[in-house]
């Protein structure tokens, strides 16, 4: 990569991390959003500790996937309005590597906080231990995919007016994969087994989307401009 | 022949081909439909497991296999209108879609019908099935995307863009919920297995087959017909083809 667009990318992920720890309840509320979906689940399903422990890999799972796609609206949303995604897009700089700066940025503060947090949600809902680790590496990459595919469906709906539940509609069919490898890897782990093949297909999914996801983001938001 | 591909992009042009294709398409849809469904539904032979009730199969596999291919032809022709910026690619991807998300709901509810019987169970989460409901989500996503643009034009793009993305995840889906429906066996569901289909059953469903996609090249060219009437309604060379 030439240097001047590493130093872009740089600049934007700096960015986009300071202006986000400004305001702390961003990273906050979807932590505490995933502790009350949590607690929602024992509530629906019972207090029996087997029944829970089967079903945690998938409770974990499904509630990152609605968390993330309930912060993939605001992705684009404070440049779209304040007129930053137009000069962005403008620049001599590929729309792309703007939009990749914005999703892991994104990530940083959203997917690999919850990857951080999950041991708290593992130990609720009474995961065995030798899951926990696996957990926490599934969660971080595929909280990746799932900001990638987030950030395509949000470069798509950015402009509109009631966005929020179309971009849900969209963007749930295309992380189906990520949610499969996911629990793939986290059942197999609480089984004893190596989840390392389940794990490796997260990556792939992960390596793949971090090179066409912005392409398909940056076509999404020139379009959202009109440009 | 690249001369007739530039000439379809021409709304007159279009309107005057799919007229002549409509003209000839219709009877022999209704055709093909009537004989396939009265060979299959009479004259097959029934099934040594089954019955009478595999007879659905002549409205199932067609429906399935054209609701997958549509998508393609969607994604194509979203592919198309992007690369080359052919309005008339714009019209044929918007047409496309509600055609095809019919098609897939009706090998759902089909499938779903002959599943009762079969196994027991109107709803089974088999990898295929899942897959085929996930193809319904992506056309049905398709659909509202178009109708939450207010500008029609930047529409029709990002549902071209929205359908390729579709097109490199249709593989990546069906191969994961086949490993997660392989790995999560239920145990008292069994599947018919996929047994060598004999010739006079398999005649039948082919014509069936290549019915239901005259059907859908007959819907699809009657949609974009209609959607050319309504966009070139002020325009003289449409006035002079009504007159």
């Amino acid at each position: 990569m030439p240097p001047e667009l590493g130093l872009f990318l740089r600049f934007q992920v700096q960015r986009h991390l300071s202006a986000a720890l400004r305001r702390p309840g961003d990273i906050f509320n979807p932590l505490v959003f995933f502790l009350m979906v949590v607690t929602l689940f024992p509530l629906g399903l019972g207090p029996d500790p087997e029944v829970l422990a089967d079903f945690a890999p998938g409770i974990v799972w499904v509630v990152a996937l609605l968390s993330s796609l309930t912060v993939s609206s605001r992705l684009f949303q404070a440049d779209y309005e304040d007129g930053t995604l137009e000069q962005l897009a403008l620049a001599p700089h590929p729309l792309a590597l703007a939009a990749m700066s914005e999703v892991l940025s994104h990530w940083l503060l959203s997917g690999v906080v919850l990857a951080l947090a999950s041991p708290v949600f593992a130990a609720m809902l009474n995961m065995p231990t030798q899951a926990i680790p696996t957990l926490m590496l599934s969660l971080a990459l595929g909280t990746l995919c799932l900001s990638l595919t987030g950030a395509i469906g949000a470069a798509l709906t950015v402009g509109l007016r009631r966005g929020g539940v179309l971009l849900s509609l969209l963007t749930i069919p295309l992380t189906v994969p990520v949610l499969i490898f996911g629990v793939g890897a986290v059942r197999e782990a609480a089984l004893g087994y190596d989840p390392s093949g389940w794990l490796a297909l997260l990556g792939a999914l992960a390596a793949g989307g971090l090179v066409l996801a912005p392409l398909a983001a940056a076509a999404g938001l020139r379009i959202s401009l009109e440009l | 022949m690249w001369t007739f591909v530039h000439k379809m992009g021409s709304p007159p042009w279009f309107y005057r081909f799919a007229t002549i294709m409509i003209r000839w398409l219709l009877p022999t849809v209704l055709l093909a439909l009537l004989a396939g469904s009265v060979w299959g539904l009479l004259y097959a032979p029934p099934d040594f497991r089954q019955g009478n009730s595999y007879r659905i199969i002549y409205i199932h596999v067609p429906s399935a296999v054209v609701a997958l291919a549509g998508y393609y032809v969607m994604a194509i022709a979203g592919l198309v209108s992007l690369v080359w910026k052919i309005k008339m690619a714009d019209t044929a991807m918007r047409a496309v879609a509600p055609v095809g998300a019919a098609l897939t709901f009706v090998a759902l509810v089909t499938g779903a019908i002959w599943g009762k019987p079969t196994w027991g169970a109107w709803w089974v989460w088999d990898a295929r099935i899942t897959s085929m409901l996930i193809l319904l989500f992506l056309y049905l996503g398709v659909m509202a995307l178009f109708e939450a643009y207010d500008d029609k034009a930047a529409a029709a793009k990002a549902c071209a863009v929205l359908s390729l993305v579709g097109t490199v995840n249709i593989p990546i889906i069906y191969k994961s919920v086949d490993w997660w429906y392989s790995l999560h066996q239920p145990a008292s569901i069994k599947f018919t297995g996929e047994s060598a289909i004999d010739a006079t059953m398999l005649y039948p469903l082919l014509l069936m087959i290549g019915a239901f996609y005259a059907l859908f090249a007959l819907l699809v060219l009657l949609n974009m017909k209609a959607e050319l009437l309504q966009t070139h309604r002020q325009s003289a060379w449409l006035r002079s083809e009504l007159r």
